[in-house]
C-alpha cells in the first residue's frame, strides 16, 4: 500500500476509560487489504474465545477498502462482532455515507470496546473523538428522532455519517440492527444489541481529506473506466428504476417466493406488494450511498389522514426493498401495501433487523395458528395472516416483553421454537433467520454454510436459477460452485465493494484500480487471500462452535416444492459433506 | 459559462460531482472539492448542491481586502493565491456558504466552473449554461 495512505490507521475506542487511540497497521491492510479481511484478522485479536457477546471484551469493528473514496461503488463498511443472535461470528455490511465518512476522517478501521457506565455517543470528526453523554437520548421512541438530534447537534454535514440504535438496541434483542442515514442498516446479526450493551447510543463520523494515488494521470482513466461502466450497465439500470423489489413479480412467478411462513412458495397478492406497485403508487425518493452513482435506495411516500380531525395528514417517508417486502409482506401474507409501511415504519424505529422480525412474526402466527401458542403467552394477541395492526402490536411487545414468551421471541426463532416446539418451521440456518429466497438447494445450503447465513454469502439462489436453467449439478460442483462465490466475495467485501457491481469489479478490473492504490496483486492474488478470508471466518466460527457435524434443516424447506423442485434431503447433506470436506481439508484451518 | 444546479429535486446525494472536482484537481479524495452536497435536513428531505452561482456582483470579491479575488470573465470569481492572506472575509460574505476552505493552505477554495463535475451527475442536477446578466429592476 502508499505509506501515506491513512488506511492504515486504526482507531481503538475504550468505552470503559473513556480513552483513545490509534496504530498504524499496514500489515494488516497490505495481507488483508481491509473490508471483511481486516475486520476476520481484528476479530481474532480482539474477541477473547467464548466471550459473552455483550461483556465488555466484545469488539466492534467497522473496516473500510484501499478503493474507498478512490473509486465509485467501494462504499460499503464491514462490521464484525461476535453475534448474540447466534453466539457466533456477526458481520454485517451497510452502505450510506458510512465507509465514505470512517475514510475521510483518517481510518481503515475502527475497534469499539469496554462498555460506559453511562449511555453514551461517540463524535468522530477526523482525529478528534468525544464521549459525548446520550443520557437524553436513552429510550427515544424513534430512531429517527436520534439522528435528527445527532445531525442538529454536531458538524460535518454531507461528510458523516450517523448510525444510532433503537429501543430494540437498547432491550438487547439479540436481532436489533444499527441504522444509519435513516434507510441504511447493520441489518443481521445483532450489532444493535452489542451496542446497546455497551450503553453505546450512537457513532457519527466525519472527515475530509485528500488520497494518495500512485499514477494520478492513470487514476483518472481507470475511474473514467469504472464510472462509465457503473452508468451505462443494464444490471445497475435495473437497481435505479425499481431497485431489489424488482424481484418480487419474477420470483413470484418462478415459484420461490416464501410465503406465509414457506407453506407456500407464491403469493397470490404478490402484484400488490411488487416492485412496480410501490414505484407507481409509493415511491417518493431515491437516494444514493456516498460516491455511487447508481441510487437504489427506494423511498416510500405514505400520507395517513389523523382519524381526530378532519384535513389533518402526516406523510412518513419509509425505505422498501425486496427483503423487507418479503419478511414483512407474502411471508405475513400481507397484501396491503400500506399496512406493510407502516409496519415497516414501526421496525425502523426500533431499530429491528427486518428480515429476523417477519420470519420471526410469521413463525408466530402459524404457532398460534396450530394451537401451539395461545392468547396466554400473546397476551391476548390474535395474530392473523395479512393483519398488520396486529402485527405492530406484536413487535411493540416483543419491544417491551412483559412476559416470558415475548423474551423468547425477542431472541429469534431458533430459540423460541426450541422452547414452545414448532421447529420444524421455524426457518433459521445457522441460527439466523432465513431471506427470501426458496430457489432450491442451493439457496438453503448457501443460508446453512454461508459464513454469516446470508444469501450474499454465495448467492445461492442465482446458482438456483443458473440450474432451472442449464440442468442440475452434482453434490460436488455445487459445493465448488458456492465455495468459489464466497470465496471471491470476500474479495469483495474486503474491497467494500457493493455486491450489486460484482459484474464491474472482475478480477482484472479489481487488480488494475488496487495498482493505483499501492497495491500490486494479480488476479490469482486476489483468489488467494478470498480463499485466506474465508478460512479466516471458519476459524473463527469452529473456534466458537460452529459445525457443519450437527445442523438444523427446518422440515418446512421439504415440505413446500421450490422454484427448481422438491428439496431432497440426502443430495443437501451430501453437497454439506463436500464442503465441510473442502473447508477442513488438512491443515486449512491453521495456516492462516 | 457558468456551472448551474438545474434541479436539485434530481440529486440522489450520491455526492460523484465532490469527487469529480477534487479529481479535476489532480487530487483522489474530498478536501479539495468546491462543490457540496448535504440533506436538507434528513435524507427523506432531499438534498441541496452547494456551489458558486456566478453572482453579478460577488459580495465575496468586494470584502476581500487584499483584492486576490477578481471577477472572471463568464461568471465567478477568480482567486489569486498570492495575494490572499486567508482573512476568510469571503466565506462570510457568501450567503449560500459556496466558499469552501483548504485547510493545508488556508485559503478559500471556489468554483471555476470548469463543468467537469457535470460530465459525472448521473442524473442531470448540474449542467453548464452562459451567463445572462440579471437585470435589477
Amino acid at each position: 500500500m502508499l505509506r501515506d495512505d491513512t488506511l492504515a490507521n486504526v482507531l481503538y475506542i475504550d468505552l470503559s476509560k473513556k480513552h483513545f487511540w490509534i496504530e498504524e497497521r499496514q500489515d494488516l491492510f497490505e495481507k488483508h487489504l481491509g473490508g471483511a479481511g481486516a475486520a476476520i484478522q481484528l476479530l481474532q485479536e480482539e474477541c477473547p474465545e467464548g466471550c459473552d457477546a455483550f461483556g465488555a471484551e466484545n469488539p466492534i469493528i467497522f473496516a473500510v477498502g484501499p478503493l474507498t473514496a478512490l473509486f465509485p461503488l467501494a462504499s460499503k463498511t464491514v462490521a464484525m462482532f461476535k453475534s448474540p443472535h447466534t453466539n457466533n461470528l456477526g458481520e454485517s455490511h451497510c452502505g450510506g455515507r458510512n465507509a465514505i465518512a470512517i475514510r475521510m476522517a483518517g481510518y481503515g478501521a475502527i475497534v469499539i470496546k469496554g462498555i460506559s457506565d453511562i449511555p453514551l455517543y461517540l463524535a468522530i470528526h477526523g482525529n478528534q473523538v468525544y464521549f459525548r453523554d446520550a443520557s437524553s437520548l436513552w429510550g427515544m421512541e424513534s430512531s429517527l428522532t436520534v439522528g435528527r438530534i445527532i445531525r442538529e447537534n454536531e458538524p460535518g454535514a454531507g461528510l458523516r455519517t450517523i448510525m444510532r440504535i433503537g429501543k430494540a438496541g437498547e432491550k438487547l434483542i439479540s436481532y436489533a440492527c444499527v441504522i444509519t442515514e435513516t434507510y441504511r442498516h447493520f441489518g443481521r446479526l445483532g450489532m444493535g444489541a452489542v451496542f446497546g450493551s455497551k450503553k453505546l447510543k450512537a457513532v457519527v463520523i466525519s472527515g475530509k481529506r485528500s488520497l494518495p494515488v500512485s499514477d494520478r494521470k492513470q487514476y483518472r482513466k481507470v475511474y473514467d473506466e469504472i464510472y462509465q461502466m457503473a452508468v451505462a450497465s443494464p444490471v445497475m439500470k435495473k437497481y435505479h428504476d425499481l431497485g431489489t423489489a424488482e424481484n418480487v413479480l419474477p420470483l413470484n412467478e418462478l415459484g420461490g417466493l416464501p410465503t406465509r411462513n414457506l407453506k407456500e412458495a407464491r403469493f397470490e397478492s404478490a402484484s400488490e406488494i411488487s416492485g412496480e406497485t410501490f414505484a407507481e403508487q409509493y415511491l417518493g425518493r431515491r437516494l444514493a450511498c456516498s460516491h455511487c452513482p447508481v441510487g437504489c435506495i427506494h423511498i416510500a411516500a405514505l400520507r395517513e389522514p389523523y382519524v381526530d380531525e378532519a384535513y389533518f395528514y402526516k406523510t412518513s417517508m419509509i425505505s422498501y426493498d425486496y427483503e423487507p417486502i418479503y419478511a414483512l409482506g407474502s411471508m405475513l401474507g400481507g397484501s396491503d401495501a400500506k399496512g406493510f409501511l407502516k409496519l415497516m415504519d414501526r421496525v425502523e424505529a426500533w431499530g429491528l433487523d427486518v428480515m429476523s422480525t417477519g420470519v420471526i412474526l410469521a413463525w408466530a402466527t402459524e404457532a398460534q395458528e396450530r394451537g401451539l401458542i395461545s392468547e396466554k403467552e400473546t397476551v391476548g394477541i390474535n395474530l392473523s395472516w395479512g393483519d398488520y395492526t396486529t402485527y405492530i402490536d406484536t413487535v411493540r411487545l416483543i419491544i417491551e416483553q412483559p412476559n416470558e414468551f415475548y423474551k423468547a421471541l425477542a431472541q429469534g426463532v431458533e430459540y423460541v421454537s426450541s422452547l414452545y416446539g414448532g421447529e420444524d418451521y421455524a426457518l433459521a440456518f445457522g441460527g439466523n433467520e432465513m431471506p427470501g429466497y426458496h430457489t432450491g438447494p442451493a439457496a438453503h445450503i448457501g443460508f446453512l454454510i454461508g459464513a454469516r447465513h446470508s444469501h450474499l454469502d454465495n448467492a445461492g439462489y442465482s446458482v438456483d436459477q443458473k440450474v432451472l436453467a442449464e440442468g442440475q449439478l452434482s453434490p460436488e460442483e455445487l459445493a465448488e460452485t458456492l465455495l468459489a462465490e464466497e470465496r471471491w466475495r470476500q474479495i469483495l467485501s474486503s474491497l467494500v465493494i457493493c455486491f450489486f457491481a460484482r459484474g464491474i469489479y472482475k478480477p482484472d478490473i479489481a487488480s488494475k484500480a488496487l495498482h493505483l492504490a499501492g497495491f500490486d496483486l494479480a488476479p490469482e492474488d486476489l483468489n488467494r487471500i478470498g480463499e485466506e478470508i474465508h478460512q479466516g471466518k471458519y476459524r473463527f466460527k469452529t473456534r466458537e462452535g460452529f459445525s457443519l457435524d450437527k445442523f438444523r434443516l427446518p422440515k418446512r424447506i421439504f415440505e413446500t416444492p421450490s422454484l427448481v423442485s422438491e428439496l431432497d434431503e440426502r443430495f443437501i447433506r451430501e453437497t454439506v459433506e463436500h464442503i465441510k470436506k473442502a473447508l477442513f481439508k488438512e491443515g486449512a484451518q491453521n495456516d492462516i | 459559462m457558468r456551472l448551474a444546479v438545474a434541479d436539485p429535486e434530481r440529486c440522489v446525494g450520491c455526492q460523484s460531482c465532490m469527487f469529480a472536482c477534487s479529481r479535476r484537481q489532480g487530487e483522489a479524495g474530498l478536501a479539495k472539492t468546491c462543490i457540496g452536497v448535504r440533506s436538507i435536513g434528513g435524507m427523506e428531505r432531499g438534498f441541496t448542491v452547494i456551489v458558486c452561482r456566478a453572482c453579478d456582483d460577488p459580495p465575496c470579491a468586494k470584502v476581500c481586502p487584499t483584492g486576490a479575488l477578481r471577477i472572471r470573465d463568464g461568471g465567478g470569481v477568480h482567486l489569486n493565491t498570492t495575494k490572499c492572506i486567508g482573512c476568510g472575509n469571503c466565506c462570510d460574505a457568501c450567503l449560500i456558504g459556496a466558499i469552501f476552505w483548504d485547510d493545508e493552505i488556508n485559503k478559500p477554495m471556489i468554483c471555476v466552473h470548469c463543468g467537469y463535475c457535470v460530465k459525472f451527475c448521473p442524473h442531470g442536477v448540474l449542467r453548464l449554461e452562459k451567463k445572462e446578466a440579471l437585470e435589477y429592476a
